[in-house]
């Protein structure tokens, strides 16, 4: 029983990571609709730059996270501004292309500044070690996790759902000739939700780099699992991708533990029986393109 | 004008699959271009196995419109068949190993294309990225078979109808990919100038009104999957008998990546647009590997990124702005025109 509450609760704060990861991406792929597959760029960007803030110049660790947010959003939104803009409305294929160039270039760079050795955050003493609760093991770092998790999903959802931003949003995707009728500015809108959603990526690549290992291949070892989590969440809301992380997360812990002969097989698997069933993602609307 | 009009179609029925004098001077290039470096062999058999491959993607992209990025699930599957069979000594006479393998890939590409033909762009592309990886999954579960990360060991080719030994110096290997790339690519002409292979065109610009008018979507684009899972097994098996090779890397993402890239560089939706691209492709790459040996992804990451904002298409007109002016020297204007219209729209 312990075990099964220990797997769970290491699903869940697996599951929130990868939220954390792969929210951005909700946005940029799920409402934008571009096919961008070097987010998991900016997630190592935020990572490097936290680890080299707290390992080399000794910041503290919760001092770095905000900033690895900053630093991914200002590539993001200078990548946004330079080449990303002229790509909205080009073909799948084309941003797939393009996109790939981009994680190419990413993964030499890091190797060629960073070297290829795979590197770890030092935590601070309060994040080390477990709380015991009836038996199962709470890992102090992985709470944090869920906790910051949960606030960014509620956040999300009311900034998508309730604010002015929000719906600005949503009206300059929906249809960005009406929306800048009626005087909304959509290039710039677009700009801020991208370098937004490439903040995120930053925090959760800082977050993960304990738990995922950070080396130069981290955009191309974690792409698909980015990808998974919006294609089979969808992306009419914030609570797809939260959902669809969840039952990854539980899916692949849980997986690895009791069937570890098969490996990821479960998690290709369910995502693909998930997009046959339904082609926009659990919690899709229908695709507009 | 109705008369007018019906003998302009058949004119260009007719047109269509008919060689053109350029094609043939481009094999001839290519036998002269393998006769001309014997110590170029090796690279230059990569290349053909890769424009085989490309011209496998270019059946399913360029004609048919359906974008895939786990192209390598097949690759994959026809070299572990070739290798399996040959270690266990099943098969050794390594044309039947070839075919063999083409078939395993095919069965795949059959049983993975109605996953596929659902839906969006976006789910194809995840469809078929998992697919690959499911296959790479699969592979590393089951050393017993596949000999996991390792790779399969003991592969030893058999002389090819018992009268070809493979040689060190890769000269049978070569002839042998060419020989399989020509024939392949006989038959890949003959499809997409047949019927089916202008329906598929029509499915290509516009899904619905194809079927509006009566061409079975579904079908067609099921038959050409199929067909191009078999050329991509091909490639695989051939892969694996001219290099002795076959390891968990043939699934690699990077694999189908490099793949489309291929097409992108020489040009989707005319076969040559493959053989072309992947010979670029695969030169660049050397290039690159010997300016900086560690970090050459990054220029080839770079060239994918200018591509894509130039333009793929305003990039295939420069390039094929020198070939159009000699040509008009030297044939008039038809020829130019001519192979301008290959190109896809």
């Amino acid at each position: 029983m312990t075990a099964i509450l220990t797997n769970l609760f290491d699903g869940v704060a697996y599951g929130m990571l990868l939220f954390v990861l792969a929210c951005g991406l909700a946005v940029t792929l799920g409402l934008m609709n571009f096919v961008n597959l070097a987010h998991g760029a900016f997630a190592m960007a935020g990572g490097y730059v936290c680890a080299v803030l707290v390992n080399r110049m000794g910041w503290p660790f919760f001092a770095a996270l905000p900033l690895a947010f900053v630093a991914s959003a200002v590539i993001g939104a200078a990548l946004e501004r330079t080449l990303y803009q002229h790509l909205y409305a080009r073909s799948h294929l084309d941003q797939v292309l393009f996109s790939i160039g981009l994680v190419f270039m990413s993964v030499a760079a890091v190797d060629y500044v960073m070297g290829s050795s795979r590197i770890f955050i030092k935590l601070p003493d309060v994040l080390q070690g477990q709380f015991d609760i009836f038996g199962v093991g709470v890992g102090r770092y992985r709470l944090m996790i869920i906790a910051i998790c949960g606030l960014l999903t509620v956040g999300l959802q009311l900034v998508l759902s309730r604010t002015r931003f929000g719906s600005r949003l949503r009206a300059a995707v929906d249809d960005p000739r009406a929306a800048s009728g009626l005087g909304i500015n959509v290039p710039q809108v677009f700009a801020f939700t991208f370098a937004f959603g490439c903040g995120l990526a930053g925090l959760g690549g800082a977050l993960s780099a304990e738990i995922l290992g950070l080396d130069p291949y981290f955009p191309l070892k974690f792409m698909i699992y980015f990808l998974i989590v919006v294609t089979v969440g969808g992306s009419s809301s914030i609570t797809g991708p939260f959902l669809a992380s969840l039952l990854l997360g539980i899916g692949d812990v849980a997986g690895k533990y009791y069937v570890p002969k098969l490996g990821p097989f479960v998690i290709y698997t369910i995502m693909i029986v998930i997009l046959i069933w339904r082609p926009n993602g659990l919690f899709g609307r229908t695709a507009t393109r | 004008m109705t008369t007018n009009a019906q003998t302009d179609v058949g004119f260009h029925a007719k047109q269509h699959g008919r060689w053109h004098w350029s094609e043939f001077a481009f094999w001839i290039v290519v036998l002269a271009v393998g006769l001309a470096f014997p110590s170029r062999y090796l690279i230059m058999t990569e290349i053909l196995r890769l424009a085989l491959f490309a011209m496998s993607l270019d059946l399913i992209l360029g004609y048919a419109g359906i974008v895939s990025l786990g192209h390598a699930a097949f690759f994959g599957v026809g070299a572990y068949c070739a290798g399996l069979l040959s270690v266990h000594g099943i098969i050794n006479e390594p044309v039947l190993a070839l075919i063999v393998g083409g078939l395993a890939a095919m069965v795949l590409g059959f049983a993975t294309s109605f996953l596929v033909i659902r839906g969006v762009d976006l789910t194809r592309l995840m469809v078929t990225l998992g697919i690959a990886l499911l296959m790479e999954a699969l592979a590393e579960r089951f050393s017993n078979i596949t000999g996991g990360t390792d790779g399969l060991q003991g592969i030893d080719i058999q002389p090819i109808f018992g009268v070809f030994a493979f040689d060190m110096f890769g000269r049978t290997g070569f002839f042998y990919s060419l020989a399989v790339l020509f024939v392949l690519f006989l038959l890949a002409r003959t499809i997409v100038h047949s019927p089916f292979g202008l329906s598929l065109r029509a499915i290509k610009n516009n899904p619905l009104r194809a079927a509006a008018v009566g061409i079975p979507v579904n079908k067609r684009l099921i038959a050409i999957y199929t067909v191009a899972a078999f050329y991509a097994g091909i490639a695989g098996a051939l892969f694996t008998q001219t290099t002795a090779l076959a390891s968990l890397d043939v699934f690699s993402f990077e694999r189908s990546a490099d793949l489309v890239l291929m097409l992108v560089i020489g040009g989707s939706g005319y076969l040559y647009g493959g053989l072309i691209g992947a010979a670029v492709f695969r030169m660049l790459q050397e290039l690159f590997q010997w300016i900086t040996p560690q970090y050459w992804m990054f220029w080839i990451g770079l060239v994918l990124v200018v591509i894509v904002l130039v333009g793929r298409h305003r990039i295939h007109a420069y390039a094929l702005w020198l070939p159009n002016l000699i040509l008009k020297q030297i044939a008039g204007r038809k020829a130019a025109v001519a192979l301008t219209d290959n190109e896809a729209p």
